[in-house]
């Protein structure tokens, strides 16, 4: 199966040529930061122009994401984001699709809809920066937030067993699955860079401390523990093997591509796109033969 | 309309899992092909096997407005049937039954029984279903029509299963047919021949074809009774419109799929019933909010919650006004029957792409699940399609032919331009020259948030007001009501979407009493035509709403536009459609102003 298809570029672009219009509103020291600046960089080193990408988000901090990023972008509603992507894939397959959001946003409210994109294989790049709390509400926990965890709406500690998402992603069908850090640029946007090349639905899990409400899980907490899986001879095409590495935490945190595997695509295997290019470009009028065996059929 | 010369209803009862659907698509299918009108309810439950379904269709010489107030020719399939509905035949009707399993009560005067020794006819064929194959010859033999008619229709539908089971089918129905000759008196006027064969369609049919009349590339659903037909005949006709059919986990995902679908720049629709429009409506404000048009189809159910999910109601008017949060730009259209429905649907999405907003068109499990014939001529697949301003070409910025990229590829467009008439140049995605944000935040006119840390309440001001300038005037781009009747007459009635057919025959009726009645039907219900409405019924000398509800929605609505306030009401809320003496009955009782709120009670147990 081939590499999803990035057109070669007529124009040299630079980080910079997708820097948005407005400079981001995040707390200054959030990990957030570091991912939107990875992928400008990893953007452009692939030779793609604004034009040719959208990103797409839910709601939250980091969903904030599109409107500091020059290309086309959405900022749909909480948690829906997945699902408006997949429609905006399905319709025009030609573009790089980019969905970036917090673990509220994809793994709380939206939830469904990352179990279901995982299954049908949509090739596109998920961008997860969590923190493992709730910011723009001020700090709830949220479906990562640890055991224990004191905050807002959990005085007393959270008791809710947090979700791990790699193991998630891996066991509903997602073809490229990793876990970054923003504390690591370089290893982050080497992910970022096979996770847009990826055909089929990538997510990269990417820890990105909340510097204001995440007291827990900051700088400190994931500088000494973090391991890279390219490091350890880890093999992406070993499921289990991911699986065990994605749920050990503790004093060694496994960040790194667990997973990837090819599979068909949703797009792939969708027969109107055997032939004709996006359905968004596509003439609307139906033809006079359609018209005809439409109505053949009602006799 | 013209009067029917022949005008004759046949119901079928049974079980779930008895094959009530067989006899009635052999006959619906020897009507439409002599040029006959059908019109079928099916009355069922939400249940695969057992309960109990009568599937009335009722056949003319002329187009019907609704599935009429008789039963002439009831086929029982199970002993239930011939309880429930023996003692509501009319004079003249006839009953046929298994004589060898089921026992009918005493029937009422005029009503002749047929029974039928279903075993010696069938060899005794252990097959449950030989009995309904019978029951069809019986009823071609009843109602005049030739054996040749039936064979053919039985070998069209028997034929993908093999020759022998054409032959078997046709064989018995044969027997049947003779036996009836032989023992019974047919029917005295027989069958007549119309003009050129009918199609047949659904309202959910009529609905996905108005969709892909309308141009509409992607559709998609998630399973809810009784929109599911839809998506079934989207599935079943998709590769061959090119229209992409995408079955999603929940009624969120599909509102929201569609957003994106339609923003890539595809005519995206979705269809569902009330409980999963519930799901759907906070996407719908989102798509006002980024202005992105879609189409959303809400076939209603008996509510609230899950309800009655096989049984009908016009109580989702409200839910439908009061979709999702905030003061936004939307259409809602309520039409009256199939063919409506068909021709509504290109109309409003030329209608949606010009104002940028989503548009929601109320159907009912009355005329989606209904079954009717239309003249083929009358299908255009082909509709005008006038996608309003939006810009589908790339735009390079300078001479050599290449886009500058970065900040300034954008080359100043304003997704969301402040302009005179509130509607600004939509680009569809990926194309160079027009890179923009669109978001469900409020936004500045290039899409840059001022929700949160740029919070301007002159710049939100200005983005609501021209969104909201988008509406000024295109309710005079919608036809208004018209009244249809005597414009002098003793009483109007005033109805809304389905209610179109029923209460037009209830005038006939009236006509026919005596009572001179007009009719206004309203469908367009966002916008309104208040002024419009408030002239005509300004005229009328006693106003009566007639809705499938119990609150009144469509009154209430009307009331809070307009100021208007109806003499009387006419609701009916058990599931079941209005007949149409239950309206006659009920303007003759409000006549004799007996009472302002009559309800009727449905005499057909099912």
């Amino acid at each position: 199966m081939s590499e999803t298809k990035i057109a070669e570029p007529t124009t040299e672009t630079t980080s910079k040529d997708f820097k948005g219009k407005v400079d981001p509103d995040w707390c200054p020291g959030c990990g957030d930061f570091s991912v939107l600046k990875s992928l400008q960089v990893v953007v452009s080193s692939l030779g793609l122009r604004p034009h040719e990408v959208v990103t797409i988000s839910g709601i939250g901090c980091s969903s904030n994401l599109p409107g500091y990023f020059n290309a086309y972008g959405m900022h749909t509603l909480h948690g829906r984001s997945l699902a408006v992507a997949t429609g905006v894939k399905m319709a025009n397959h030609e573009m790089t699709v980019l969905v970036t959001g917090g673990d509220g946003d994809g793994y709380g409210i939206g939830g469904n809809h990352f179990t279901h994109i995982s299954r049908r294989n949509v090739d596109l790049t998920y961008l997860v920066m969590n923190n493992q709390i709730y910011g723009l509400t001020t700090g709830q926990i949220s479906p990562t937030s640890e055991i224990g965890m004191k905050t807002k709406s959990t005085p007393f500690g959270n008791v809710e067993k947090p979700l791990n998402p790699i193991t998630q992603a891996i066991m509903n069908g997602a073809t490229f699955v990793a876990r970054g850090y923003s504390g690591d640029q370089k290893h982050l946007q080497m992910l970022m860079k096979e996770a847009i090349q990826h055909h089929g639905f990538s997510l990269i899990d990417i820890f990105s401390p909340c510097v204001t409400f995440n007291h827990d899980n900051d700088y400190a907490f994931f500088r000494p523990r973090v391991r890279k899986l390219e490091d350890e001879g880890h093999n992406p095409e070993d499921w289990k093997s991911a699986c065990e590495k994605a749920l050990m935490w503790g004093d060694e945190i496994y960040i790194g591509k667990f997973l990837h595997v090819q599979r068909p695509t949703l797009d792939d295997q969708e027969p109107v796109l055997e032939e004709g290019g996006p359905i968004a470009h596509r003439p609307v009028a139906i033809t006079n033969e359609q018209s005809e065996t439409i109505i053949k059929r009602m006799m | 309309m013209k009067d029917a010369e022949f005008d004759f209803a046949l119901a079928i009862g049974g079980a779930a899992g008895q094959g009530v659907a067989t006899p009635g698509n052999i006959l619906a299918r020897m009507f439409v092909r002599r040029g006959l009108h059908i019109h079928a309810y099916n009355a069922y439950q939400s249940i695969i096997r057992g309960g109990h379904i009568l599937l009335t269709i009722r056949v003319a010489d002329v187009e019907l407005p609704c599935h009429g107030d008789k039963i002439d020719l009831l086929m029982c399939l199970n002993q239930d049937t011939l309880d429930r509905h023996l003692q509501i035949l009319g004079p003249g009707g006839r009953a046929i039954y298994n004589s060898d399993k089921l026992e009918p009560s005493e029937p009422p005067e005029g009503v002749t029984l047929v029974p039928i020794p279903v075993g010696e006819l069938t060899d005794n064929n252990p097959n449950k279903l030989m009995q309904n194959t019978a029951f069809i010859g019986v009823t071609t033999a009843l109602m005049g029509i030739d054996f040749e008619v039936l064979a053919k229709a039985m070998t069209e539908v028997f034929k993908r299963k093999g020759q022998d089971v054409v032959d078997l089918n046709a064989g018995t129905a044969k027997a049947a047919f003779d036996y009836t000759h032989a023992n019974f008196q047919i029917f005295p006027d027989p069958v007549p021949s119309g003009d050129e064969p009918l199609a047949v369609w659904s309202g959910n049919d009529a609905l996905a074809m108005g969709g892909a009349a309308a141009g509409v590339k992607f559709y998609a659903a998630y399973p809810m009774s009784p929109a599911t037909g839809v998506l079934h005949w989207m599935a079943k006709n998709a590769r061959d419109l090119d229209i992409m059919v995408r079955q999603i986990e929940d009624e969120i995902g599909v509102a929201n799929i569609v957003i994106g679908a339609a923003h890539a720049g595809a005519r995206a629709m979705c269809a569902t019933s009330g409980g999963g429009f519930a799901l759907m409506t906070e996407a719908i404000g989102s798509a006002a909010m980024m202005e992105i048009p879609v189409v959303y189809i809400n076939v209603m159910r008996a509510g609230p919650s899950t309800g009655v999910p096989t049984k009908t109601e016009q109580g989702d008017l409200w839910q439908m006004l009061g979709a999702s949060q905030g003061d936004f730009q939307r259409f809602i259209v309520a039409p009256k029957n199939a063919l409506d429905a068909f021709n509504t649907i290109p109309e409003l999405f030329n209608l949606c792409d010009a104002a940028q907003c989503p548009g929601i068109v109320l159907s009912d499990l009355l005329i989606s699940e209904g079954t009717f014939s239309v003249p083929a001529k009358e299908i255009n697949m082909q509709p005008e399609i006038n996608r309003g301003e939006l810009i589908t070409e790339p735009r390079l910025s300078n001479d050599n032919g290449l886009a500058d990229p970065g900040t300034r590829e954008g080359g100043g467009y304003k997704r969301y331009k402040d302009t005179e008439n509130g509607v600004s140049p939509r680009a569809i995605l990926g194309l160079e020259g027009y890179v923009h944000v669109v978001s469900t935040d409020e936004h500045d006119e290039d899409g840059v948030l001022i929700s949160d840390e740029f919070t301007n309440p002159h710049k939100r001001q200005m983005m609501v007001e021209k969104r909201a300038r988008k509406f000024e005037g295109i309710v005079d781009r919608i036809a208004p009501p018209e009244l249809e009747g005597p414009a002098d007459a003793d009483v109007t009635l005033l109805g809304w979407g389905s209610t179109w057919g029923v209460i037009h025959e209830a005038c006939e009726q009236l006509s026919n009493a005596g009572i001179i009645a007009n009719h206004l039907p309203v469908k367009w219900i966002v916008p309104l035509h208040g002024d419009e409405i408030e002239e005509i019924l300004g005229r009328s000398k006693r106003v009566i709403i007639v809705e499938n509800n119990q609150s009144g929605q469509f009154a209430r609505y009307l009331r809070s536009e307009t100021g208007f306030k109806a003499n009387g009401h006419i609701r009916k809320y058990d599931g079941e459609p209005f007949m149409p003496h239950h309206i006659v009955a009920g303007v003759q009782e409000q006549l004799a102003n007996e009472t302002e709120i009559y309800v009727p009670r449905h005499e057909i147990m099912v």
